[in-house]
């Protein structure tokens, strides 16, 4: 792990790298639009990022999100629209004046410059001397846990090891904001999951204004201050990873994130009712043309006794049961033929006792889960 | 960090050993005579007409005006001033070329390499366009378009760039004009693959890093563009040294070069032992060269180009 050196000797304190002069920076997009012919990469975008927070724009494939980074970086030029560092309006700097660290999906290692070149690379450009250079650039290496591999040519690193170099690179030269471009997506799983938590704990160390861009919404989940969810050009929604899970804004973000099954409700008076049954709802339900009834799998209770007080029950006929190691996916059908999923946790006796299939079941859902979501995918 | 520390497995133990061993040994042996017997016509061809030939011209160099082995073909190269000569007028000639190629080629290939895929391929095809036309057609039209009153020396008296018709033919400037003009697409073609190969990505990030557009280029292109660079290079070196069309109709008998002399030798003088000689030492300079160069770069990337 990327952990701060701790109360190490006075040497090595030194040649880890301070926060002191990295001041981050806020970052303000506003009304920012590019057009690629008649599609909108993106439609009158505007995002406040705090100074020093961790922002993920996360996406499908198309979405406009790597444009955005783009922009950011300065090699993308939007038709309009204004972007600021701080105070300083950037969007017509070009990016080698931009001063922000860059980490590419495709690591653009210099292939003809060693590991130590690559990395010592912004600081020759800014005409830093040669001994601070060398003890800058251990400093970082240090910091991404490849101390030693200065000498290395970049071909005789593995990609988790090119993936270290590319952030050494990109802190380096203490720029005050970060970006990175799916830096994870060519990694292994395992490695993916451990380097999410070092790259999160680098950035709670080092303390820059970082925008990381990403599909992967678990990788956003659990990295993320906040998240942009980006879709056709246009952000969807910006929120903590808490609340765009538990209070998504419609149904592309309920959708996009994690699982779930959707219900058409209709507003009734006061009342929120599905199929003539009015729901117990916690949070208030949102004034849209189209309603949904978001339940997440997780949250769903299969019952045996007497519900709680005020949860909501719905009758189905259980379908097939999947299992999945950790946890198992049962599927039942309600009356309208809709089909809801209910996932548990797969402990000792508890796939055994499940319903089998065409069995009669009872769902609960607390009013706390029974979100109610503007039904629109936009 | 990477994990290598999946335990060795051992295979030794249970699989009982020699299981179908014969056999599969066997199979692989008539997989390599069968790939062998694929590529017989072809190794057969370059026995007739390659180490034949080159075989009997050594063999021919070797022999004197009397019929018998003699040393004399190679000892009228040293002793003669003008086989010197004739040497160093290749050697400029070919060293002129390409650094002219070079000069005019690089910033063209550059300038195909960042252009989107298709108006790219357009521009290639123009490039490869001289191609398709006879060598001596493109050469004649050289002779025509640069002699005394030709097209060129019009034009430049009468938008009054200068004033009495300049002689840019049957002397260097001619020779050097047709030559890099057949040679540019040689260098042009791996240097455009290199570059093409090199990914985008690099010269973001340098930019990305602070580097200013030219410094980028210095830093980054450049270096990454050199692979393609010698190998345009040495293939345009080389086919100078042997270049005989071009050079023999725009030189005008001003610029002799090795090939020429071997034609004079031959149709002149029917020595066909001083020709083979000199033929001989082309092929070993060439040779020689090719061997320097094989000490910098890999040679398959003058085929191929990329990396």
């Amino acid at each position: 792990m990327w952990q701060a050196a701790g109360p190490a000797t006075g040497k090595e304190k030194d040649r880890v790298l301070s926060t002191a002069n990295t001041q981050a920076l806020p970052i303000s997009v506003s009304h920012v639009t590019k057009t690629y012919g008649a599609v909108h990469a993106l439609d009158d975008v505007s995002l406040e990022i705090e100074s020093g927070e961790f922002l993920t724009l996360l996406g499908p494939s198309g979405s406009g999100k790597t444009t955005l980074l783009m922009v950011l970086a300065g090699f993308t030029r939007p038709d309009h629209g204004s972007l600021k560092f701080g105070d300083r309006e950037v969007i017509r700097t070009p990016p080698h004046l931009r001063d922000v660290g860059m980490t590419f999906q495709s690591y653009a290692l210099f292939p003809h410059m060693s590991v130590a070149g690559n990395v010592g690379y912004p600081l020759r450009l800014r005409n830093v001397p040669k001994a601070e250079i060398a003890e800058r650039v251990a400093g970082a290496l240090e910091t991404v846990q490849l101390g030693g591999f200065g000498e290395r040519r970049i071909d005789q690193l593995s990609g988790g090891q090119r993936q270290r170099v590319a952030v050494a690179r990109a802190i380096v030269f203490e720029p005050r904001i970060l970006l990175m471009d799916e830096p994870l997506s060519a990694l292994d799983k395992k490695l993916r999951d451990q380097m999410q938590i070092e790259l999160r704990s680098l950035h709670e160390k080092l303390g820059m204004t970082t925008v990381y861009v990403t599909h992967d919404q678990r990788e956003a989940l659990t990295m993320s201050d906040r998240i942009a969810v980006v879709n056709h050009g246009r952000i969807m929604q910006l929120a903590t990873p808490r609340d765009l899970y538990e209070k998504p804004a419609n149904r592309f973000v309920a959708d996009f994130i994690g699982d779930s099954t959707f219900l058409p409700v209709t507003r009734r008076g006061q009342q929120i009712v599905f199929e003539d049954q009015p729901l117990n709802h916690a949070a208030p339900a949102p004034e849209a043309p189209s309603l949904l009834l978001m339940a997440r799998p997780e949250r769903i209770h299969l019952l045996t006794g007497t519900p709680q007080e005020r949860m909501n029950t719905f009758e189905a006929v259980a379908q097939q049961v999947i299992y999945q190691g950790d946890s198992y996916l049962l599927n039942a059908q309600l009356h309208n033929g809709e089909i809801m999923s209910l996932r548990g946790a797969v402990r000792q006796g508890t796939v055994d006792g499940l319903p089998s299939e065409g069995d009669r079941i009872r769902l609960g859902l607390a009013p706390e889960d029974t979100v109610i979501i503007d039904g629109r995918e936009s | 960090m990477q994990a290598a520390d999946t335990p060795q497995r051992s295979y030794e133990t249970p699989v009982p050993s020699g299981m179908n061993a014969a056999g599969l040994r066997r199979d692989a042996r008539l997989e390599r005579l069968k790939l062998f017997g694929l590529s017989s016509p072809a190794l057969l061809l370059v026995l007739v007409i390659l180490v034949i030939p080159v075989g009997w011209l050594f063999y021919v160099s070797f022999i004197g005006a009397n019929g018998q082995f003699s040393l004399e073909n190679y000892e009228r190269m040293i002793t003669r001033k003008s086989y010197a000569r004739i040497f160093v007028t290749t050697f400029q000639v070919s060293l002129l070329t390409t650094g002219l190629c070079i000069l005019i080629g690089y910033p063209l290939a550059y300038f195909l390499s960042q252009l989107p895929s298709r108006l790219a391929s357009l521009c290639l095809i123009t490039v490869l366009l001289p191609f398709w036309t006879s060598l001596l057609v493109r050469t004649y039209a050289w002779l025509v378009l640069l002699q005394k009153r030709g097209l060129v020396n019009d034009w430049g008296i009468s938008l009054g760039l200068w004033e009495e018709p300049i002689k840019m033919v049957h002397n260097m400037t001619g020779t050097l004009i047709g030559m890099v003009h057949i040679m540019l697409p040689f260098l042009i073609l791996p240097l455009y693959s290199t570059m093409k190969s090199i990914n985008r990505d690099y010269m973001n990030a340098a930019a990305n890093l602070g580097a200013s557009p030219r410094r980028a280029f210095w830093n980054v292109f450049f270096p990454l563009s050199t692979p393609g660079l010698f190998a345009g290079s040495l293939m345009v070196f080389i086919l100078c040294l042997g270049f005989f069309v071009t050079p023999a109709v725009l030189g005008g008998g001003r610029v002799i070069m090795v090939s020429m002399q071997i034609v004079s030798n031959i149709e002149l003088f029917v020595n066909w032992g001083a020709a083979s000689a000199l033929g001989v030492v082309l092929l070993v300079l060439t040779m020689a060269i090719l061997w320097i160069a094989s000490r910098f770069l890999r040679l398959d990337q003058i085929a191929g180009g990329g990396h």
